[in-house]
């Protein structure tokens, strides 16, 4: 110190510059701040820019999904196709398959665009209606037997090219050689949307209803998919929350400082960094192989996650019981409370919303999970059909919402990958409605000492 | 205490799991060639029968089989697809978990297209001696046996376009690999005389065979182990590129894609039930025999899928891209009686 005071650095004092004039190394300081300032406002906006690019993106090519092309038509339930023997016996009527309604929705198509001139030859009508129009209209008559041989008006889904068409995913060029729909089509429906027989309207079936086959992708929604999430969430809820609860607060409040405790603590912080693929092969081996548990069902789908959210759930409690003061508990044990009532009345209640939190974290992020369900069968054509009850919900095979996504993405025909982008927007819902609640949480009851 | 009334509740929901357990619905897995078709068939049986919609999932012909091959009971599968016949290896893998007795069942056939960029180069025509030389690590070059030396399609053929060769051929767990070798590149090994010239160069046949089923390894052939939809994303980013896809999967793309012809044939439904399309193969799902019974629906299921209705060639698996097998009567006998391999 006194050194420097006697020996000033040569060539700054001696030259009396003004403190207002900023010498060559404070210039340098400066610029180096400013710069560093300058990469840190490029980096944000450079994640920014990619957070907008995927939002455009999600919201551009999902929306879509949210609307789809209707087709009103009359069709006349023919009494000969339908009941050949005319007694309303609900067996001989379901032995009606779908192909024998075929032929009853070609015939009101023809009828419906009789006055339309086209050059669309009566066979190929039916293209522009789904696969789906015969089940629809089969369903009706089997729950109204009492309908056959009138004339009843049904609402069908249009094909996927020609809603597509009307989304502007299908071009006219594009149909040159596409076997599954013409140009000649196009005009047709051009002309039924000026009448108002056709329609594109809200798709509530998207959000509530089952998975399709590959032919019939206008049909295909994710409500099911929903349901087997539902389940998981559930499984993961009941079963992580308390083990993952119970062992923090073991670790935290009761267990001896020893080696094996260590031991523990490294391998649950390790767990925490363990792919989630390593917890669906662990979930094969253990829930299927040796516990002999249903594949596809969305309990050992929820059993596995579990695995995967425990660390989460450990390591978020540790810290929120870390986060109570010790005097809370040094007052509990003062006023002459055991230690397990000093922490059940005392610390936990404290601890509970970040624990809240850290569960809920955990939840979202099982809920997005893809890898692990590879393996245990739940990606595929699986989410065909509604649970009955609450345990089938948990035991008959479903999939979940990112394997259906995922289904979607790999399907063949350009209006699933459509649907795959609406999921992602369904998906992207809950886990914002899930970080929100947790975010409201800590804000009301943290408290901070 | 209510976290012990939680743990409880898990508990017993999963100890019903494990007591009271009996599968209803019919569990089907295996080539995602194939999966297309199941599910069509799975939805349509679902709508017209009583029983639940089966579940089928993908994965490729192998892994399957392996599956299908794990032994015999409710938590294994019933039926495994496969874009190619159970090999006789896998036939012995079953054997061993217990799994006998085997149906097998020949739905149709499939083309294997060449497809690339609808604004690309024009890959319009090509010939397996094509595809040999481009992708073979070894070609004949004037009469000699050489690593190969070609980077552009014109240093072969001169009537190909002059663009670097860049091929996404499916991986080896796709039974579509095994039809693309046997058909394609095996057809033009011999084709160039490579296949000659290696058993010249003193190789034993078996082993000249299994040398022209190779592919070079210098990243010009990239082997796609995802499903087709990774292959068109590829082409998609790659204007010289071209892809090896399935004929309904190409039919579903057409403003995406263009069809190269082989041999001077264009593949369509037609050309390849004629048989003048040279690359198809049949596809093929395996029933195991001790479940007929057991899993209510599946022997239903099973006589539902080769059914004129569905698999004639007016059926839905015909208008989505599968080439109707003519001999489909004889299936049909077969699977009622439950003919087992």
């Amino acid at each position: 110190m006194t050194d420097a005071t006697a020996n000033p650095i040569p060539g700054t004092a001696s030259k009396g510059k003004s403190l207002l004039e900023q010498d060559d190394r404070t210039k340098r300081r400066n610029a180096a701040e400013k710069r560093f300032r300058a990469y840190g406002i490029a980096a944000i906006s450079i994640g920014l820019l990619f957070l907008l690019a995927l939002l455009w993106a999600i919201i551009n090519n999902g929306i879509p999904a949210f609307t789809q092309t209707f087709i009103n038509l009359e069709v006349e339930l023919a009494e000969e196709n339908l009941d050949p023997n005319g007694n309303r016996s609900l067996e001989d009527i379901r032995k009606v398959s779908t192909f024998g309604y075929n032929p009853l929705i070609g015939a009101a198509l023809i009828a419906e665009t009789a006055d339309i001139e086209t050059e669309v030859s009566d066979g190929d009508l039916t293209k522009i209606l789904s696969a789906s129009a015969a089940a629809v209209v089969r369903n009706y008559v089997i729950e109204n037997p009492d309908q056959i041989g009138e004339t009843v008006e049904f609402r069908l889904l249009a094909s996927s090219r020609v809603d597509g068409y009307l989304k502007g995913r299908v071009q006219r060029e594009d149909l040159a050689r596409d076997r599954n729909l013409d140009a000649a089509h196009l005009d047709l429906i051009d002309e039924m949307v000026t009448r108002g027989s056709t329609e594109r309207v809200f798709n509530w079936d998207f959000i509530l209803g089952a998975d399709a086959s590959e032919s019939r992708p206008e049909q295909a929604g994710i409500g099911v998919s929903m349901l087997g999430s539902f389940f998981m969430m559930i499984v993961v809820l009941f079963a992580a929350l308390p083990i993952g609860v119970a062992a923090s607060i073991y670790l935290e409040e009761f267990a001896p400082q020893n080696k094996f405790t260590d031991l523990i603590e490294v391998n649950i912080s390790n767990l925490a960094a363990v792919p989630s693929i390593v917890f669906g092969i662990l979930g094969l081996a253990v829930f299927i192989q040796f516990a002999h548990l249903p594949q596809s069902a969305p309990l050992v789908g929820g059993l596995t996650l579990t695995l995967m959210t425990l660390p989460t759930i450990v390591i978020s409690t540790r810290a929120s019981l870390k986060a109570v003061p010790p005097s809370i508990r040094d007052a509990a044990l003062g006023v002459g409370a055991s230690k397990m009532q000093s922490v059940f009345h005392h610390v936990l209640p404290l601890a509970m919303p970040g624990i809240l939190t850290g569960t809920i974290i955990g939840l979202a992020q099982a809920l997005g999970e893809t890898a692990p369900l590879l393996l245990i069968g739940m990606v595929g054509y699986i989410a065909s059909n509604y649970p009955d009850g609450v345990a089938s919900g948990f035991l008959d095979p479903n999939s979940a919402m990112p394997a259906q996504i995922y289904e979607w993405a790999k399907r063949a025909d350009p209006a699933y990958y459509e649907r795959a982008w609406g999921g992602i927007i369904v998906l992207l819902l809950f886990l914002l409605t899930m970080n929100i609640i947790a975010i409201i949480l800590r804000r009301r009851f943290e408290r901070r000492w | 205490m209510s976290i012990m009334k939680l743990t409880a509740t898990t508990a017993v929901i999963a100890l019903t799991a494990t007591t009271s357990f009996a599968r209803d619905n019919v569990q089907v897995a295996g080539s995602s060639t194939v999966l297309p078709y199941a599910s069509i068939v799975a939805e349509a049986f679902g709508e017209n029968f009583e029983f639940p919609t089966p579940v089928v999932e993908s994965g490729g012909s192998s892994a399957g089989l392996k599956r299908f091959c794990e032994g015999v009971g409710e938590n294994t599968i019933d039926i495994a697809n496969a874009s190619r016949a159970i090999r006789p290896a896998e036939v012995e893998a079953c054997a061993a978990a217990g799994v006998t007795d085997i149906v097998e069942v020949r739905i149709g056939y499939d083309g294997i297209v060449f497809a690339s960029q609808l604004d690309g180069p024009a890959y319009t025509a090509f010939e397996p001696a094509d595809i040999f030389n481009a992708l073979a690590p070894k070609v004949v070059v004037d009469g000699e046996l050489v690593d190969n030396p070609y980077t552009m399609w014109s240093d072969f053929n001169a009537d190909l376009p002059s663009e670097e060769i860049l091929a996404f051929i499916p991986g080896t767990k796709h039974g579509t690999r095994e039809v693309f070798e046997e058909q394609v590149v095996a057809a033009g090994c011999e084709a160039t005389g490579a296949f000659e010239a290696m058993i010249e160069s003193g190789m034993s046949e078996d082993d000249a065979e299994d040398a022209c089923l190779a592919v070079r390894t210098d990243g010009r052939s990239v082997d796609i182990d995802g499903d087709y939809t990774e292959t068109l994303a590829r082409i998609d980013a790659n204007a010289n590129g071209i892809g090896v896809f399935g004929l309904a999967f190409y039919e579903n793309n057409t403003d995406k894609l263009k069809v190269a012809t082989m041999s001077g044939v264009e593949p369509t439904t037609e050309s390849i039930s004629t048989g003048e399309y040279p690359v198809s193969r049949p596809l093929y799902f395996y029933i195991k025999a001790a479940h007929i019974g057991v899993i209510p629906g599946l022997k239903e299921f099973a006589e539902f899928f080769v059914s004129n209705e569905i698999a004639g060639p007016s059926g839905p698996l015909s208008s989505y891209g599968l080439v109707a097998d003519p001999a489909l009567g004889e299936t049909q006998a077969m699977v009622a009686a439950e003919e087992t391999m």
